[in-house]
């Protein structure tokens, strides 16, 4: 399966920026479908970034986030053609884990 | 009552001898016990702080106190958001030690949206996209030298994105 995660991180030299876009319903539990049943919450509860074996972000996160979250943020040091690591898991125990070059 | 007297000092000298193995085990883990502990502690999702109703008991159920507003962060989100189910919202700060930042929406069925920890090398500013049921105020809470500052801002929102 293609991953569910899609990031971009861009080394200007000091710093390195994040972005990412995850897919993933992120159902709040508060929301009604067509036949007006409740959609059952699945959401990612939280989402790490690590580079160079530490956490360099951590995002907990509710069902109050957008579906197909985005987040972005930037860290200082990070090498052009490092490895940044990106893994998430949600409500209903599902992950996803990925890994990206620094550009 | 010696019976009694012999049982209690038995359970005594028990609890004590527990204690000091306690001590004993914790002392002799401690240089490598300590960083892998108090990773775990700040790994732990804030379960309760994302079933609170209300911001003020969000933030109180994450951060065990009150922020004040400060002008040192700077939020920037629409005035009036169109699709209430994507609002992008971000925050950035000049503060120093900044440890860690969240966004709330006070009139969400659930207040606290996202949590953000901010390690040390880590820059204290973020960009994300949130739920909003209706108008209400975005709150962000930026945890910075072990002090809570907020920022607030009306999103005025035409349709909403949790109600359906």
């Amino acid at each position: 399966m293609a991953s569910t995660i899609r990031v971009r991180a861009t080394s200007s030299g000091e710093t390195t920026e994040v972005q990412a876009l995850i897919q993933h319903p992120m159902d709040s539990g508060f929301v009604k479908d067509a036949k007006g049943e409740i959609i059952p919450p699945h959401f990612i509860q939280q989402l790490t970034f690590e580079y160079d074996g530490k956490p360099v972000f951590t995002a907990d996160w509710g069902g109050g986030v957008s579906k197909d979250p985005y987040v972005k943020f930037a860290f200082k040091g990070g090498k052009k053609g490092d490895e940044l690591k990106v893994s998430w898991t949600d409500n209903k125990g599902a992950s996803d884990t990925t890994t990206a070059k620094i550009q | 009552m010696t019976h009694t007297d012999n049982g209690f000092s038995a359970t005594r000298r028990l609890i004590l001898q527990g204690a000091s193995a306690v001590v004993l085990v914790g002392l002799g883990n401690l240089p490598f016990g300590l960083a892998p502990a108090f990773a775990a502690a700040n790994d732990k999702y804030p379960e309760e702080a994302f079933k609170a109703k209300s911001e003020a008991d969000a933030i109180k159920a994450l951060y065990g106190k009150t922020p004040e507003a400060s002008d040192k962060v700077k939020m920037d989100a629409p005035e009036i958001a169109e699709n209430g189910a994507v609002v992008p919202v971000s925050v950035t700060t000049t503060l120093p030690d900044v440890t860690s930042i969240s966004f709330l929406v006070a009139e969400n069925p659930v207040a606290l949206v996202a949590s953000y920890k901010i390690p040390a090398g880590t820059m204290p500013s973020v960009a994300n996209r949130i739920k909003m049921a209706k108008t209400s105020n975005v709150i962000v809470v930026v945890e910075a030298g072990g002090k809570l500052y907020s920022a607030t801002k009306e999103v005025k929102v035409t349709v909403g994105g949790c109600g359906g």
